[in-house]
């Protein structure tokens, strides 16, 4: 758990590191692909440290982790408007808060309440998600105009085509994962389901449909 | 059995972060920076610097100069090969608009932002490739870079190089009005009657 706080702290200070983070946002495709997911990740890192030893009354107030999820999904939406991204460019307190609200406010919640989510709302938030990220992808590949000040009209459509493939990406394995199950105990739990494959669904609909992990 | 604090915790999780929402686009009005700027200008007209500027014939000037009249304001280069041209084509609408409307003054100013490259004879040759004369059409460049500092603050204007040499910005028409405050910031591709209409508007 120690190296595992310097470890999450040296990364966080690398990203945060002028050439390192210039580098990153420089470009939009590495600023929204990139440097965000990351953010997100160190916060996710984060959330074994902090599992277990969360005050009683959030956890049952976190019901159905429906809370941290509201919480995940309304960050993450802000750093993706498009004003957003140029405030964290021009303004380093504005780029301070990115690097706060992410790990803490959508990275840590996320780890922490994914589990608390039934399969179900898992699989809910997937199809929500993905379908976004490629609309979002494909709206900047498309839109004709900038929509940062600060982005050339090639990054934004290169930043488009980024989020599309990755949406693809995340569509195509999701699409696996759920009609073939994975064999990895690991991802399992990190992908979000409980996969089963259809003779373990058939055998235990029950927790499927109603969470098992409750 | 729904847990308890649940829901404080879901109305506070969600009211916080739809109010961040609410508040980087203005009550879900915008979405870009570009966007932002405009209904700033809009709902709170700014104060201009005084900076020192020279036009296409040698001639000093400064905006604070016309006030009694509201002037349109554009950002350029010379040596421009994309946004500026519909800027330009807009305020030759702009002209030929006044030709039947004799009685309204249209005012119109060209600043560049290119200092290095864009000195007098450069500004005189732009001018004459869209026909600009002065002082009706001033093509000008700030004398220096403390004043062109002052006026990229003042109008929000954000430049970046394009890779190839240029440059890239946000290509607003400002419309200054008759008291010199900075009243509106226009896509430069809005309908030409736009402009026509921001001009006879915010008149007293």
């Amino acid at each position: 758990m120690k190296r595992r706080l310097i470890i999450i702290t040296i990364a966080w200070m690398l990203l945060w590191w002028w050439p390192l983070r210039y580098s990153l946002e420089s470009d939009m495709a590495l600023h929204m692909t990139v440097q965000i997911p990351l953010l997100i990740g160190i916060g996710l890192l984060l959330a074994p440290v902090v599992r277990g030893r969360e005050p009683p009354w959030l956890v049952e107030a976190d019901w159905l982790g429906i809370p941290g999820m509201v919480a995940v999904v309304l960050v993450t939406s802000f750093w993706m408007i498009p004003r957003a991204l140029d405030s964290a460019l021009s303004d380093p307190l504005t780029d301070a808060t990115k690097f706060v609200t992410l790990p803490l406010a959508a990275g840590l919640p996320l780890g922490l309440s994914w589990r608390r989510m039934p399969p179900l709302g898992r699989a809910f938030i997937w199809a929500n998600f993905i379908p976004k990220l490629g609309a979002i992808g494909g709206l900047y590949l498309a839109a004709p105009v900038r929509l940062c000040a600060y982005y050339r009209i090639d990054q934004q459509t290169e930043a488009g085509l980024a989020l599309v493939t990755v949406a693809a990406a995340l569509g195509v394995s999701w699409f696996f994962i759920v009609f073939f199950g994975l064999q990895s105990a690991y991802l399992k739990t990190w992908l979000g389901f409980q996969v089963r494959t259809r003779m373990e669904c058939e055998s235990q609909a029950a927790p499927l449909l109603y969470g098992d992990n409750r | 059995m729904i847990g308890r604090g649940f829901v404080p915790l879901l109305v506070l999780v969600a009211a916080a972060g739809v109010g961040a929402l609410a508040w980087e686009t203005e009550g879900f009005n915008v979405v870009t920076m570009n966007g932002a700027r405009q209904l700033d200008i809009a709902r709170r007209p700014r104060s201009l610097p005084d900076v020192q500027l020279m036009d296409q014939d040698g001639q000093l000037f400064s905006l604070a100069d016309y006030k009694g009249d509201p002037v349109f304001v554009d950002f350029i280069y010379t040596r421009c090969p994309a946004i500026c041209r519909p800027m330009g084509d807009q305020f030759h609408r702009l002209l030929r608009w006044q030709n039947s409307h004799p009685e309204r003054q249209v005012k119109l100013v060209s600043i560049s932002f290119d200092l290095e490259n864009d000195g007098r004879e450069a500004l005189r040759l732009y001018g004459d490739h869209y026909g600009a004369r002065a002082p009706q059409w001033r093509i000008a460049a700030p004398l220096e870079q403390s004043g062109l500092d002052a006026l990229r603050q003042a109008f929000g204007l954000i430049v970046i190089p394009d890779g190839t040499g240029g440059f890239i910005h946000n290509g607003d028409v400002y419309l200054i009005d008759a008291r010199g405050r900075l009243a509106r910031a226009l896509d430069p591709d809005a309908a030409p009657l736009v402009f026509v209409n921001a001009l006879t508007g915010i008149r007293p």
